[in-house]
């Protein structure tokens, strides 16, 4: 019965500094709190328990995704989780309020630096770009977005700005919801779907078979 | 002392015997049945006279020769027997005649009777069973090319007992000029067919169910008293129509060898097989008769010397021409070539239809009996002086048992098909293991390849001890044999708790095994790549490659799960089947909604194109 719910997904844990240090971090927590799901030891055939995650996700009021950016997008075992777990009829499309009002809050990192992710800098584009699909993934399930926590140059940073951080990540798990921002946030947006739009090609990809 | 009651004494002897003669041989590197030997030598007529009757001693300690074949029989599936077919018949037949036509024709150049010398060659021919598959067991050899030949041999042995038997009074009888009844012999020859054909059918249709029946009672003592009286009443068919008990009990063995009481027949039958054999060896050793080995020590000496020789060139050219490997060629050779307990019993039936005299007899046996003292000698003298030598010369280095303390932080037990994928799989991310087998000619082909393989038994605790147990983070254990790999898994868990077990898994039963001894990490051998072959399968049928993959581990998931379910009902058929079926039942049940849920997808698909269509 965690209240606060971190998925969290790193391909090479082993080579990781950002993401082991928060998972490490959220584990120290009280763990009747907060659970700590790390997909790639768990799932390491990618066979995802699609039911049991379903049920851990009902339990919880705040759910975290706690990830590195690889080509400015979650790694492909949080995708895959988020394909098969956010199902058809459940998380979304007719009757799929499973995770309506609860809380998806995204903590990542990058190897570019803060400077990168600028119209003049080599990434072109401000890193909230790239983080349009997974607020709308939110928004289309009736969660709320939170505000993001971002380790940019997560490679460079030293000893010091990481404990900082990670102390940071607890904190905010701690405190949740006695949030100051989460006062001034704007409504989730409602995204009604008109009845002509279903199927959904992503949908009828859920089920493998001939 | 007369008025006590004498089962009473007489177990004094022997078990006090036993408990002071073995633990001393044992100490001396002598090995348990010296011991026996030795103890009833003390305690016989020629000894301090505890015991003088050693022939109904012999008589009933035989039996511990049944139960052990009994437990040969038990680890030999038919399947396995089928394909010893011919070393059985082939080799066995080409050491127990070539020998006995070999001794024989000795005897008669030496101007004895042709009758006598073919008794005598029949009979000093003959092996010891107990001794050979005894030493085989003690030793854990059984499955090594030298075992597997000795079993060989010993069945036929056990076979052909019963043709000498029959046809050993009628050598005095055809000299008498004979009143030979042919009718009997046919007769007979019926009856013991129709024996054997019964304990085979009786064997595969009765004996499962009954056993099941008598497990549910949930008794343990009383599923003992069926096992043993399993064993007796087999021998008892048998002896009534004068064929071969041990024989009998093997046959009974190999059909309950695929049953699912096999272990637990095992273990409750090995006690006192252990006990009985050990009886036996002191009979023998009892029925030394010394007066007539005083009498005439120098003929003795000859008719030992001789025969053993005999036998041993034959046996030689034997392990030549099958081939044994060289280093195991002197095991084979010892454990078959001194005289057995069927020699016991030919010169027994000799005398009792007066073919050889009572002295001839008294000879003959303490002959036999003498080389069976013999044989565990010079299997010691053999380790010692000999094995050291050849296990250099058939394979430059030489493969003394581990014997420098290892460090690694692995231990691989066993490191065939299996083990070596797994040490294969760890060398190549940089981890040092240690590799332990017990097949002395795999581990020269591992060093050959650059393995560091050690040559050592992992069911003995000293030489876990020596590959670094005490400090190994995991020890794996890919052993094939499965009561050793449970040995080694036991003796870990209670030796060296601090290390985490890897056990491969030969079949559920196994698994169960090993489940309930709390091992964590356990892997079927043939569930993975059996699973690969389901999803080529499932590709040729159609199945989306990945989507195969899927399946297959799902089924994995499933089929891993349920035998943890199952586990709790081991031993319980009724239940076990329920719980199959009602998991099978599941699975088939999700997967037709899936496949239901996907069919109505595409046609609701379908619908909505429909629906832009019409719309256009």
């Amino acid at each position: 019965m965690a209240q606060v719910l971190v998925i969290a997904a790193h391909p090479q844990l082993e080579n990781s500094r950002a993401t082991r240090s928060l998972m490490d971090a959220a584990r120290r927590l009280d763990p009747a709190r907060v659970k700590v799901r790390d997909l790639y030891a768990i799932y390491p055939d990618y066979c995802i328990d699609a039911a049991a995650e379903q049920a851990m996700l009902l339990d919880a009021q705040l759910v975290v995704w706690l990830h590195p950016v690889h080509w400015y997008a979650m790694p492909p075992m949080l995708k895959l989780w988020l394909d098969e777990v956010f199902a058809f009829g459940w998380a979304y499309g007719p009757g799929g309020r499973a995770l309506a009002g609860k809380d998806l809050w995204l903590a990542a990192s990058t190897g570019g630096p803060q400077e990168s992710y600028r119209p003049d800098g080599y990434n072109r584009y401000f890193f909230d770009a790239f983080l349009h699909p997974c607020e709308q993934t939110a928004a289309l399930c009736g969660m709320r977005w939170l505000p993001p926590l971002l380790l940019h140059g997560a490679h460079r940073v030293g000893k010091e700005t990481l404990d900082t951080h990670s102390a940071l990540f607890a904190e905010r798990l701690a405190s949740w919801p006695d949030w100051p921002e989460i006062e001034d946030m704007d409504p989730t947006p409602i995204c009604d779907v008109p009845a002509d739009a279903r199927p959904t090609v992503d949908a009828a990809a859920s089920v493998p078979g001939p | 002392m007369e008025h006590s009651t004498p089962w009473l004494m007489s177990s004094l002897v022997y078990l006090g015997a036993a408990v002071l003669a073995v633990p001393l041989a044992r100490l001396l590197g002598l090995g348990s049945i010296i011991g026996y030997l030795g103890a009833g030598i003390v305690i016989g007529p020629w000894g301090l006279k505890l015991v003088t009757d050693p022939k109904a001693m012999l008589e009933f300690a035989e039996f511990g020769v049944v139960l052990m074949l009994f437990l040969v029989g038990l680890e030999l599936e038919p399947r396995r027997l089928w394909s010893l077919r011919r070393p059985i018949f082939g080799w066995g037949s080409v050491q127990l005649f070539g020998s006995a036509a070999l001794i024989a024709g000795l005897a008669v150049a030496l101007g004895v009777d042709w009758r006598l010398a073919l008794v005598a060659g029949l009979g000093l021919g003959m092996s010891s069973t107990a001794i050979g598959l005894g030493v085989l067991g003690e030793r854990n050899l059984m499955a090594t090319s030298a075992g597997q030949s000795v079993l060989s041999v010993a069945l036929l042995q056990d076979i052909a007992a019963i043709p000498i038997l029959a046809i050993v009074p009628l050598l005095v009888v055809a000299g008498a000029g004979g009143h030979a009844e042919a009718g009997g012999g046919w007769l007979g020859a019926a009856k013991a067919l129709g024996v054997i054909a019964a304990i085979i059918f009786g064997g595969r249709l009765l004996l499962r169910p009954a056993l099941r029946w008598i497990a549910r009672s949930d008794t343990p003592e009383i599923f003992t008293a069926a096992a043993l009286l399993l064993v007796v009443a087999t021998a008892a068919l048998m002896q009534s129509v004068g064929l071969s008990m041990a024989l009998g009990a093997f046959l009974a063995g190999v059909l309950l060898a695929e049953s699912e009481y096999r272990r637990e027949l095992e273990t409750d039958i090995e006690p006192f097989k252990g006990l009985l054999l050990g009886l036996f060896f002191i009979a023998v050793g009892m029925s030394i008769d010394f007066a007539v080995v005083l009498a005439s020590p120098a003929l003795v000496a000859a008719v030992v010397l001789g025969f053993l020789l005999i036998k041993t060139l034959v046996l030689m050219g034997m392990a030549r021409a099958m081939p044994v490997p060289l280093n195991e060629a002197p095991v084979f050779v010892m454990l078959l070539a001194q005289g057995g307990e069927f020699g016991f019993v030919v010169f027994q039936t000799a005398l009792g239809a007066g073919v050889i005299s009572p002295q001839t007899s008294s000879l003959l046996v303490a002959s036999v009996a003498i080389s069976m003292l013999l044989t565990p000698l010079l299997l010691v003298l053999n380790d010692r002086l000999l094995a050291p030598r050849l296990a250099a010369r058939a394979q430059g280095p030489k493969l003394d048992e581990i014997a420098d303390e290892q460090q690694a932080p692995i231990i691989i037990c066993g490191f065939g098909r299996y083990g070596q994928i797994v040490g294969r799989l760890l060398n190549a991310n940089g981890l040092a293991a240690t590799v332990l087998d017990h097949d002395s000619e795999a581990v020269a082909g591992i060093r050959r390849f650059g393995w560091p393989a050690f040559y050592g038994d992992a069911t003995r605790l000293d030489l876990l001890r020596v590959a670094g147990a005490a400090q190994a983070r995991v020890i794996v254990v890919a052993v094939d044999d499965i009561e050793q790999s449970l040995k080694v898994v036991d003796l870990v868990q209670a030796h060296f708790k601090q290390a985490t077990l890897v056990v491969r898994a030969r079949n559920t039963t196994h698994w169960y095994g090993l489940h309930a001894r709390g091992v964590k990490h356990i892997d079927r051998e043939t569930l993975d790549s059996a699973l690969m072959s389901g999803r080529s399968v499932l590709e040729l049928m159609g199945w989306q490659p990945h989507a195969a993959r899927n399946q297959a581990l799902r089924f994995r998931q499933h089929n891993i799960e349920l035998l943890h379910q199952m586990a709790p009902h081991q031993g319980d058929e009724k239940k076990l089947i329920s719980v199959a079926q009602q998991g099978r039942q599941e699975l088939d049940e999700l997967w037709s909604r899936e496949r239901s849920q996907r069919r109505e997808l595409r046609e609701r698909r379908g619908d909505g194109f429909k629906a832009e269509s019409d719309t256009d």
